[in-house]
């Protein structure tokens, strides 16, 4: 669930902060990419608090949901770092997880050009796997095969722009 | 849709000792005035037997570089090139002539035939520069393997695109050469026909071709069984692919 990830690349840039904050933040850097409602950072915060990847760093007193100050753990660290290398599955549509965690990354000094060479191979590997379903079988096979070739075309094409532009990326978000 | 063979992401590079293609340390600078440019630096890489290959990279990337001084078009400031065991990078213009007419098939993105020959003729060039008898018949063998055994007797401007690079694939295949090296194949032509190109070239690997080409195009690189890219005239280090489960 990348949403989960987001808030623990925010909150590893600054602990503790409140659901609200963090909403704010989220908002700022990704919410032409996939939007979210405060009710389910809410949730999100947790889910992470029950898996022992953020911890409760404090309650104010009286009602409402942001009463509460989260801080990221060791465990909410290895976690974000284990995903942010991990290339996502080639699929069509991984658009939005692919820009988060480019983002996250750069937001975090990770190395986001080797996530996108990682990713580049991804791809490339299984738009080997189309080429051989497609050339060894039945027309729909290929034409199936071929959505599928054109989308992750465009994904490439999309990691190449956003590779040589990971600078200047990196100073927008951080202004 | 089931999955039939799946080949590795990138098969590791074969023993250089049993490579049929094998690039060492090659530098290539041009100087243009008072500008370096750096095309190679420090190029390795070696080619398996029946291996086709693609090598990706932006434009300026150094592919087509590397591709010249495979084919002993061009020539490294250092470093070798081993072709069959043999370094040719040494070699004088009379013995690299030859090497590239019977050793290297060339399929390059214009097609370059000759428009004064028919099919035929044009598949069994190299033959006849060398004097082979049976150069027509071996040429015809290898037009109906491209699919053009009834295009024969046309000439380059009767035919399509699509089958003037067929032609040019039989010129390229028709000394049985140790590699064939394909500069941006489906460069000049429309989706479709480029793939038929692809298929072709795929199917001649699967007969135990060696070939190399060089393209821009990740669909086109996809028909190969490794992919390796150049950026600023040397090989990206293949960031690994974890292996394992996604997370979600």
């Amino acid at each position: 669930m990348s949403v989960a990830y987001a808030l623990l690349g925010l909150l590893e840039e600054e602990s503790p902060r409140h659901g609200y904050d963090l909403k704010r933040e989220y908002d700022h850097l990704f919410a032409q990419t996939w939007p979210v409602k405060f009710a389910q950072v809410y949730a999100t915060l947790g889910r992470l608090a029950r898996d022992g990847r953020v911890t409760l760093e404090g309650e104010r007193p009286g009602r409402g949901p942001d009463r509460k100050l989260y801080a990221i753990t060791g465990e909410g660290t290895s976690v974000l770092d284990a995903w942010l290398l991990e290339p996502a599955p080639a699929e069509p549509n991984v658009q939005s997880v692919l820009f988060m965690k480019v983002v996250l990354a750069l937001l975090s000094d990770r190395p986001a050009g080797r996530f996108l060479d990682m990713q580049r191979n991804q791809h490339l590997k299984r738009m080997r796997e189309l080429t051989r379903i497609k050339t060894d079988g039945s027309l729909s096979d290929q034409l199936v095969a071929d959505y599928a070739l054109f989308h992750l075309e465009a994904d490439l094409r999309w990691i190449e722009m956003t590779h040589a532009r990971l600078e200047r990326l990196k100073k927008e978000i951080r202004a | 849709m089931n999955a039939p063979r799946i080949r590795a992401a990138s098969p590791p590079e074969p023993d250089p000792h049993l490579a049929i293609v094998a690039v060492r340390d090659v530098v290539r600078v041009y100087r243009q005035g008072d500008d370096v440019v750096h095309a190679l630096r420090g190029v390795n890489l070696s080619v398996a037997p029946g291996e086709f290959l693609a090598i990706t990279g932006p434009s300026g990337s150094g592919k087509s570089t590397l591709l010249h001084v495979l084919g002993g078009l061009d020539r490294p400031d250092s470093g070798e090139v081993v072709l069959e065991g043999r370094a040719i990078s040494g070699l004088n213009e009379e013995e690299m002539a030859l090497v590239r007419r019977r050793r290297i098939g060339f399929v390059l993105q214009f097609f370059n035939l000759m428009p004064t020959l028919s099919s035929e003729e044009n598949a069994a060039f190299p033959l006849l520069l060398d004097g082979a008898g049976d150069a027509i018949e071996r040429a015809r063998t290898k037009l109906a393997a491209v699919g053009l055994a009834d295009r024969a007797r046309h000439r380059p401007s009767q035919l399509s695109g699509g089958e003037q690079q067929r032609v040019a694939l039989a010129r390229a295949l028709v000394t049985e050469p140790a590699v064939v090296l394909a500069d941006e194949p489906t460069g000049n032509l429309d989706s479709l026909t480029g793939e038929d190109i692809l298929k072709l070239l795929r199917v001649t690997a699967d007969a135990g071709q060696t070939i190399i080409m060089v393209t821009h195009d990740a669909r086109a690189a996809a028909f190969a069984d490794r992919i390796v890219r150049l950026v600023d005239g040397a090989f990206v280090v293949s960031a690994e692919v974890p292996e394992g489960g996604r997370r979600s």
